[in-house]
């Protein structure tokens, strides 16, 4: 399929969406997805000439006819999820299946008061006035292609909302799983909202049926009020043949205290934009990302942080490994502003590859109009040390083993700053599954 | 135990050794001395299993089998140890995890049952005391911010826990204090039995006050210009290296 019969498919399928949906959604929201839509059809998908898309190339998604999740069939069972699940823990999960809400695969804990746990399409049913002053508040789509598709078609997703002065004792878990029976495309939209002084454990988790072919468009949009602390941890475990598309817009407020580990386990073509903004003073910005790569695929991690106040810190530690064939590409915007006095922004972003054909693109961009600032950045790019490597074998470790160890080793740096133990656990187990052997 | 023939290696197309013979048996402790640059190193890295170096001549027995046919970690599982020079630091690795790990990749290999987590630990904490190991060395990553010293021990702490048969002790005294080297002393005299060998190498006789060798050689431009008894090492304090330098100029190829 031409890329121009494939954008002309996304014309005609919102027309049937309208048609369909027209009454069950309110009026300002059609608005805003009739402008995603036109500036969707205005940019175009982009093409390795824009500069944000240099190293990655969309064909996989551009040229190719990805159903809508009600034109398939799909069954899923807790079975297949068991291996995305949290053991012993009692979290709320709430569970999409291409994209749609599940309530009987998800499981609700009464949590405080005030606290929402739901979904997209239920709360703009009922209560649509609580997502108003948050829905396309961050994720802005005037240059954003894939943005702009999501707000034109995002039916469902996770909505959190944290009230102020409430904390969430258990984490949140919340799953998107894809698998149907022709490629599909989803449009998951995830809204997580912390009042002041609130405190919240979010897990977005991205999985599909092995092997499969659908691609995942999401957006997720996050404000952190003042003073609130929030860890998001988003894990990507899709379909090796998947394409996965990701923007999560984040906006913080006065003191408050955000961290995200993003790993990345999956998919075939991957591309994560992270934005945060850190519009007030006194906010402490964690953004983290660990991802493997393996065959052909491609993984793309762009990452943009906004400080337009003073006094902020902004951390950021991304680490890849690539073998095979893998290309990586990670970009890490930091903008100071004027205003960014006292800024202490550091970003180190390390990358290990494990073969001769794996290759990445790493550029650390940043820019600063403040005087007064503390900025960092560091890119290393390297092999498994082969001194360490000799060393442990000189203590009887088999050479896989050893190599093993200190892949492992490699991404603990991340890996352990899951505080959620099974979660980590979980990861551990996938990511020496992962090792060759 | 370690028989060494004729042995020659080269580094990058360098030939550093240039004939060495060698007899270790068990029992017996062995000191091999010489000036920087004589190849002392690379003799205690091809022993080890080196990938850098390649042996170009003569042969290397170990416990009668060809030690230079097998993986470092072959002979690390055959008893063979090496105290590194520069003990390497591996980030993200912990000590006490890096140590099992080994410890059971030797008992597997010896058919022994592997130790679970108490049975290593009770083993570990009778070996800590002997070489001065705190437990917050031992929950740190492999030498990860270790000071020399603290590096030099883990490394005959790690050998009082594998009990290896063939210890080669590269130059294990450079940069210790006398406390330390005491300690590190104590370690190795504590694993002198009739089963086992040493071989230390040093530029520097101080050690070998404390671990009183039965052999000491020189070795000078890849070769072993003269063996002797413990003498040999006071000897050649009193007198530098320029005394078998230039004893030896006769019968070897000219100093670079």
């Amino acid at each position: 399929m031409t890329v121009a019969a494939a954008q002309d498919l996304y014309a005609s399928r919102f027309e049937r969406f309208v048609a369909e949906r027209g009454d069950q959604e309110p009026s300002w929201l059609w608005t805003i997805r009739r402008a995603a839509l036109d500036r969707f059809h205005a940019l175009g998908f982009p093409t390795t000439r824009d500069e944000e898309w240099r190293f990655t190339p969309v064909a996989a998604i551009s040229e190719s006819v990805f159903k809508a999740a009600d034109e398939v069939t799909a069954r899923v069972t807790k079975a297949q999820l068991a291996p995305y699940l949290l053991r012993q823990v009692s979290c709320t999960l709430l569970v999409f299946v291409n994209g749609r809400f599940s309530p009987e695969l998800s499981t609700i804990h009464g949590a405080a008061r005030g606290v929402v746990l739901s979904n997209l399409a239920s709360v703009l049913q009922t209560d649509p006035g609580l997502i108003d002053p948050y829905l396309t508040r961050c994720a802005t789509f005037d240059r954003q292609a894939f943005t702009a598709l999501n707000t034109a078609f995002a039916q469902d997703g996770a909505v959190v909302h944290i009230p102020a002065n409430t904390v969430l004792s258990q984490p949140v878990h919340v799953l998107y799983y894809s698998t149907a029976s022709e490629p599909v495309v989803t449009h998951p939209r995830t809204i997580l909202v912390a009042g002041d002084n609130s405190q919240g454990r979010i897990i977005e988790m991205y999985a599909g049926a092995e092997g499969e072919r659908y691609w995942t468009n999401a957006v997720t949009e996050i404000v952190a009020g003042e003073n609130s602390h929030i860890d998001h941890f988003r894990v990507q475990r899709e379909s090796l043949s998947a394409s996965h598309i990701s923007s999560t817009h984040i906006l913080l407020e006065r003191s408050a205290v955000f961290a995200q580990q993003s790993v990345t386990l999956g998919g075939a073509l991957v591309r994560n934009d992270i934005n945060a903004r850190l519009s007030a003073e006194g906010i402490e910005c964690t953004l983290n990302g660990l991802y493997l790569g393996n065959g052909n695929c491609l993984i793309d991690n762009h990452t943009a942080i906004d400080h337009a106040m003073p006094h902020c810190a902004s951390h950021e530690l991304y680490k890849g490994m690539l073998d095979g064939h893998a290309r990586g590409v990670f970009n890490g915007k930091i903008f100071v502003r004027q205003d960014a006095q006292k800024t202490d922004a550091k970003q180190t972003n390390q990358v290990l590859l494990l073969s001769d054909d794996a290759t990445i693109n790493t550029k650390p961009q940043l820019e600063i109009f403040a005087d007064d600032v503390k900025c960092t950045h560091g890119a290393t790019v390297g092999q498994i040390d082969a001194e360490a490597l000799f060393y442990l074998r000189a203590r009887g470790i088999g050479r896989d083993e050893a190599r093993a160890m200190l892949v492992h080793a490699f991404a603990s740096d991340v890996i352990d700053r899951i505080s959620i133990e099974p979660l980590r656990q979980a990861l551990e187990e996938a990511l020496l599954a992962y090792l060759p052997t | 135990m370690l028989e060494i023939r004729d042995l020659h290696a080269s580094v990058e197309g360098k030939e550093i050794l240039r004939g060495i013979d060698l007899s270790v048996k068990a029992g017996e402790v062995h000191a091999i001395m010489g000036p920087n640059g004589s190849g002392k190193s690379t003799l205690a890295g091809v022993l080890a299993g080196r990938g850098e170096y390649a042996v170009t001549a003569g042969e290397v027995r170990y416990k009668g089998a060809d030690l230079i046919d097998m993986d470092p970690e072959e002979r690390a599982r055959e008893g063979l140890f090496l105290a590194f020079q520069y003990p390497v630091e591996i980030a993200g690795v912990n000590n006490a995890y890096f140590l099992k790990a080994a410890l059971n990749a030797v008992r597997k290999h010896r058919g022994q049952p592997e130790f679970d987590a108490m049975e290593f630990m009770t083993l570990v904490r009778e070996k800590m005391k002997l070489l001065d190991i705190d437990s917050v060395m031992l929950s740190r990553a492999v030498n990860e911010g270790f000071s020399g010293g603290e590096k030099k021990r883990n490394e005959i702490f790690q050998m009082a826990v594998l009990e290896p048969t063939l210890c080669i002790l590269d130059e294990t005294d450079s940069g210790l204090d006398i406390d330390a080297l005491k300690i590190v002393a104590n370690g190795v005299n504590a694993l002198r039995g009739p089963a086992r060998a040493i071989v230390v190498v040093t530029h520097y006789q101080r050690l070998l006050n404390y671990i009183v060798p039965d052999f000491v050689h020189v070795l000078s431009e890849g070769r072993i210009v003269k063996s002797g008894g413990k003498d040999l090492a006071l000897e050649l304090e009193e007198k530098g290296y320029g005394w078998i330098e230039a004893d030896g100029a006769a019968v070897h190829v000219p100093a670079r």
